[in-house]
């Protein structure tokens, strides 16, 4: 029997070669769509995390060259529109993209270019698992990542709707939601997400959740030394934390990375929504349709007497009028 | 009386016999009109219901699966929305509010009882009748315009991401309150006995027209005699 592989720690290191089996099992499963009673994992996967340094980036597309290659997408070829976002958005067959952001920077009088590496954030409290109505098509494995099961999904887009980062995509063909998976398959054999290991300033960097929070405390502390006050990570609490953090250069203003939310949360809408309104619309439904049948069964029925058919046929006789002539 | 004023009849109905006393409520293409919108509202309660709560997830086995149940259910409700409205315009004159329809609605407590002596005497529709056909329109007109703007494989980017949030929960509680006014609507017609009948053979009886909507029989009569006396 092969050997489970390890969970993987990094990115950067090679991954071993002998054939194991994979390390992200069905069991491993802490969240799933549509379904209330997932089974408590028997074992406890380390919390991984993908840590993006924005400072570092270059904008070289390295991370989306990989993440197509990885993942075999083929976005289509766009036209140049005089900006450097390549494809201009997210798209089905585009999990990563690098958003580029022109900044003065009304302190300095500095010219910054911000360049974020967008792409699905892996949060602990997710929105489109939330929000999907088909059991099983969106997981959470205990390692904090968050999968579609395109097999499970229907592409009725409601995870478009959960998400508070605006991720997700619908294939036009395929019918299915698709997003960056922190390469699941990878990670499950022991090796880091492609984008991280295609990245040639380490910009991004992956292994566990602790590491990468250390990494970037260490990152941010270089950047305030550098005269970067504001410099800090962005985990954002609101959605329990992510499983893709950033540094940032100017983490007091996350939108100015190409509309980073600032505090993003799932709307109460779609809380409301897949919460109380689900529950007592059923109940509602449900009540009103068991009262009508047994009121229907029980209750004496509101029927039309020998007596009535017979004042219509003299109505009728009269065109109308009733017996002293006039009209009721 | 004129016979061209219509206040409370369409000018399809007619007193088929006079011994016994059947009257004709609903012709041919309104019963096919209403039947063709039934069907669609079953399909889009049994495939919405699905997508509404997962306990109900299985009813997309019903449609051959999720993803064609996510692909049928807009589009028969676009079937029924066009279809409504051939309902509409068939129906919306006689379902205009009278002032009848305050006193029968004070009456509610009569109504429930069965007695419809204490009651005024109506037209072709009820109050309650009414606030299914009005309700009806309301809540599909809503579920139509939101429907689309949660259509994902047509619409995507019709509405921003916000707006498709509200959309989706209106779609969802319009859902709901039609389907309350669905059990009102089907209860209502099995309850008042000889009701049925008029969406299945057109016909009711005339002890029927005369028990709940006299108005409306009285009118009939009196076009009848207009015409004999031609």
């Amino acid at each position: 029997m092969k050997d489970l592989a390890p969970e993987p720690t990094t990115a950067q290191a090679n991954p071993p070669v002998q054939p194991m089996e994979s390390n992200l099992l069905p069991s491993d499963v802490v969240r799933v769509s549509a379904t209330s009673n997932v089974p408590q994992p028997e074992r406890q996967l380390t919390k991984v995390a993908k840590l993006i340094d924005v400072s570092k980036c270059i904008g070289c597309k390295a991370c989306q060259a990989a993440c197509v290659e990885w993942n075999d997408t083929h976005p289509a070829l766009e036209e140049n529109v005089g900006v450097y976002d390549n494809p201009h958005d997210l798209t089905p067959e585009m999990f990563t993209l690098m958003r580029f952001t022109e900044y003065e920077n009304p302190q300095t009088g500095d010219f910054e270019w911000l360049i974020r590496k967008d792409g699905c954030m892996h949060c602990e409290d997710p929105g489109c698992l939330k929000a999907c109505p088909a059991p099983g098509a969106i997981v959470q494995y205990s390692n904090g990542i968050v999968d579609f099961i395109s097999d499970n999904c229907i592409g009725c887009g409601y995870c478009v709707q959960g998400c508070p980062f605006d991720i997700p995509r619908i294939h036009k063909t395929a019918h299915v939601s698709k997003k960056c998976t922190l390469c699941s398959d990878r990670v499950a054999v022991g090796q880091g997400p492609a984008c991280a290991k295609a990245c040639p300033t380490e910009c991004i960097s992956f292994g566990t959740k602790e590491d990468m929070i250390a990494k970037a405390e260490g990152r941010i502390e270089d950047l305030k030394s550098r005269g970067y006050d504001n410099a800090g990570l962005y985990d954002p609490q609101g959605v329990g934390g992510t499983h893709v953090m950033y540094v940032l250069h100017h983490a007091d203003q996350p939108s100015l990375y190409a509309g980073l939310p600032d505090d993003p949360q799932i709307s109460p809408l779609v809380q409301g929504w897949k919460g109380p309104a689900k529950t007592a619309g059923m109940a509602v439904a449900g009540l009103a349709a068991a009262g009508a049948v047994l009121h229907g069964l029980l209750a004496r029925p509101n029927e039309v007497s020998e007596h009535e058919e017979q004042e219509a046929e003299v109505l009728v006789d009269q065109g109308g009028r009733d017996n002293d002539g006039g009209q009721a | 009386m004129s016979k061209d004023k219509l206040v409370y009849s369409a000018r399809g109905d007619v007193i088929e016999a006079k011994k016994p006393v059947v009257v004709n409520r609903y012709r041919g293409f309104t019963r096919a009109n209403h039947w063709l919108t039934a069907g669609c509202m079953v399909v889009l309660i049994l495939s919405g219901f699905a997508f509404f709560h997962p306990a109900l997830y299985g009813l997309t086995g019903l449609f051959g699966g999720g993803q064609t149940t996510r692909w049928l259910h807009p589009i028969v409700g676009v079937v029924l929305a066009v279809s409504f409205l051939g309902l509409f315009l068939q129906m919306w004159k006689l379902n205009l509010p009278r002032r009848e329809d305050v006193e029968w609605s004070r009456n509610i407590g009569d109504v429930l009882k069965g007695n419809e002596e204490n009651l005024p005497e109506l037209g072709k529709y009820n109050a309650g009748q009414k606030l299914v056909f009005w309700g009806m329109t309301v809540l599909i007109v809503t579920m139509a315009v939101t429907g689309v703007m949660i259509w994902e494989e047509y619409f995507p980017g019709l509405v921003s991401i916000p707006a498709r949030r509200v959309a989706v929960v209106i779609h969802a509680l319009a859902a709901v309150g039609s389907v309350l006014i669905l059990i009102l609507h089907v209860y209502a017609a099995f309850w008042t006995r000889g009701t049925l009948r008029a969406m299945t053979r057109g016909t009711v009886t005339g002890g029927w027209a005369f028990r709940h909507h006299r108005k409306w029989l009285r009118e009939l009569a009196g076009r009848e005699d207009g015409r004999k006396a031609e």
